[in-house]
């Protein structure tokens, strides 16, 4: 026997060869979670940091959430404000690169350059800057790039959960860091390039020894796709998460990875050159998922269009001055190493102490009290590894800036982070911030 | 800290002290605090390469109360400030601190307004570490010797005998003004 299934009431059963089957077909579901929304009961407000493993730094997030869903997010920054742009003010413009490598201390290489390209064009010196400095620039900044990358994956992988990308990405960020320690003597915080060149010229070994860097890398990129990009686990983590489109990205003013996972080829270098960017052939890749796993691989592919540029650089390095040749900008003396440690040459010292006085009252006006610099204002902007690096820097004329700002990617990236994570889950959170990389010390100065 | 503590004076103190010494210094759970440069050069610690596992401290605690040390990595901020001295007062007896870098140890290059002149203005610091930033091998360095004042730690009234003694130690020292010479 067998019956035909009708629209009951919810409690009434119906006979079969099995026995009674109820089919509860319930109320207005609708009006049941509504009701509960009315009452509030399950939405609380989560403070999450300034201390926290998985903000990415000293961020604070503050988080409304209704259960799981996140329906309200905001940051609170200014946990880590170091006031490095009121202290350029009371230092010297050469001081300056010390101060502004610490802002983004991962991406050191870019601020210094962007704050020295300022320097040099209110100076009128950027034609004057010998090629072979632009090009050791060049490979700094994109060495830099794989470094930000690795740090921004292998601390995106912990965030997840993912502790081996993390041991990974740190892996080989220390063989860049080798290679920094090499050329500049430090392997964070540089100081490296100054306005008109570089410090130091690169030491004797450095291209071979950059050469078989290149190379191990290009062994051990493709080492992240394996283990990352296909991983079911890390896919479902990071595809649709952190969703932000062209449209979203453009009335915040987002840009770097974030902007380029809309499908927009958006980069400085190629839309903007500086440094010479137009003479590098390279790709600016792209992505139209508008999510985190799309900037997830846009990294991945800009770490190997880095390499390309680097080699390039290395096949373009020719030998030269690394400074501008005006002795009324570049350091006095060259850095030799004596007895007592590295200083300033003893050939140099013979001459200022000896011989001339001119060079002794030369010497101690540039050391104390620093170049001038023509009064005026400038706006220069690179390609960080985050996005638009601007420095705006204005001169009264004096030895010192009379401001110097950053527009740091970090910090207004860091502002799509309510737009990415509300209506979420709270565990995207985690994801949201990740896929934007902030660096507190860039967001926050 | 425990029984220890009320033991009477000079009672199995001093085997006591080296059994707990001992122990403690090999298991130190660091609470992750990383604030700035600094934080990168303590990832690095823990990453391959130097891998502070070989010394029972890879465990860093996300939880200042399951954490035993907190190693203040990098610049504090006037706006950070409360918030360590909370994580301090979080985490349980017996704890350490390490200030790692020359911001927290004496605020560095950054004499302004923003950042505080030394994390010892705010919790009590076990081992200064200087450095822009250290690298992961002084902090090792530092990490050792944190151990080793862990070891030869005192407890109960010894704890109270050595106090003094480095209080005694400290009123007559020679200030640095009157020191003659090369200081170095």
């Amino acid at each position: 026997m067998t019956t035909t299934p009708t629209p009951t009431s919810p409690r009434a059963g119906r006979e079969t060869t099995e026995g009674t089957v109820y089919t509860v077909t319930g109320g207005d579901w609708d009006e049941i979670v509504s009701s509960a929304a009315r009452a509030n009961d399950e939405r609380i407000v989560v403070n999450m940091g300034p201390q926290h493993p998985s903000t990415h730094g000293v961020l604070r997030l503050i988080l409304e959430i209704d259960g799981e869903t996140v329906t309200e997010a905001r940051c609170g920054i200014g946990y880590l404000h170091t006031g490095i742009e009121k202290q350029t003010e009371y230092r010297t413009w050469t001081q300056g690169t010390t101060l502004v490598t610490r802002m983004d201390y991962l991406t050191s290489f870019f601020n210094e350059t962007a704050y020295c390209l300022a320097v040099e064009k209110l100076l009128g010196i950027e034609d004057q800057v010998p090629d072979r400095a632009t090009v050791v620039r060049v490979l700094l900044m994109e060495l830099n790039r794989i470094s930000s990358h690795l740090v921004a994956i292998a601390t995106g992988g912990m965030e997840l959960g993912a502790s081996t990308v993390m041991i990974y990405g740190f892996r080989d960020r220390e063989l860049i860091l080798d290679a920094y320690e090499l050329i500049t003597g430090l392997r964070m915080n540089h100081a490296f390039i100054r306005p008109g060149g570089l410090a130091q010229d690169l030491p004797a070994g450095a291209v071979d020894q950059l050469r078989e860097l290149v190379g191990t890398l290009r062994k051990n990129l493709p080492e992240y796709d394996k283990l990352a990009s296909g991983n079911p686990v890390f896919k479902a983590r990071m595809q649709d998460v952190a969703h932000l489109d062209l449209t979203g990205c453009m009335a915040l003013g987002v840009t770097g990875p974030i902007l380029r996972s809309t499908g927009l080829p958006h980069d400085l270098r190629k839309a903007q050159p500086y440094c010479g960017y137009e003479t590098y052939d390279f790709d600016v890749p792209t992505t139209d998922t508008c999510d985190a796993y799309g900037r997830f691989l846009i990294r991945l592919e800009e770490m190997r269009q880095s390499l390309r540029i680097v080699d390039q650089c290395l096949d373009r390095l020719q030998p030269g001055p690394v400074m501008v040749a005006d002795k009324k900008i570049a350091w006095p003396a060259q850095l030799a190493l004596g007895p007592d440690g590295l200083g300033n040459s003893p050939d140099h010292i013979k001459q200022i102490m000896g011989t001339s006085m001119e060079s002794l009252i030369h010497h101690f006006k540039l050391v104390t009290e620093g170049f001038r610099v023509p009064p005026g204002q400038i706006y220069v902007s690179v390609e960080s590894p985050k996005g638009e690096l601007g420095v705006h820097v204005v001169s009264d004329g004096g030895t010192r800036p009379f401001r110097v700002h950053f527009r740091d990617p970090s910090f207004t990236n860091l502002q799509a982070m309510a737009a990415m994570a509300e209506g979420g889950q709270v565990a995207d959170v985690i994801v949201v911030i990740a896929s934007i990389d902030p660096v507190l010390g860039g967001v926050d100065r | 800290m425990g029984l220890e503590e009320s033991l009477p004076s000079g009672f199995l103190l001093s085997t006591v002290e080296q059994a707990a010494g001992w122990v403690r210094k090999a298991s130190v759970f660091p609470a992750t605090f990383g604030l700035a440069c600094c934080a990168f050069e303590l990832m690095a610690a823990g990453a391959g390469r130097y891998d502070l596992a070989r010394f029972g401290m890879e465990v860093f605690r996300g939880s200042p109360r399951q954490a035993d040390l907190m190693i203040v990595a990098g610049r504090v901020s006037q706006k950070m400030a409360p918030v360590l001295r909370q994580i301090y007062d979080q985490m349980p007896n017996p704890k350490w601190v390490i200030s790692m870098g020359v911001c927290a140890s004496s605020g560095g290059m950054f004499n302004n307004y923003a950042i505080v002149q030394g994390v010892d203005h705010i919790v009590p610091v076990d081992i200064y570490l200087p450095g822009c930033p250290p690298r992961p091998e002084m902090l090792m360095d530092a990490i050792l010797k944190l151990h080793e004042k862990i070891r030869t730690s005192k407890l109960g009234v010894n704890a109270e005998e050595a106090a003094r003694e480095a209080e005694e130690a400290a009123r007559t020292a020679l200030p640095t003004i009157e020191m003659k010479g090369l200081l170095r």
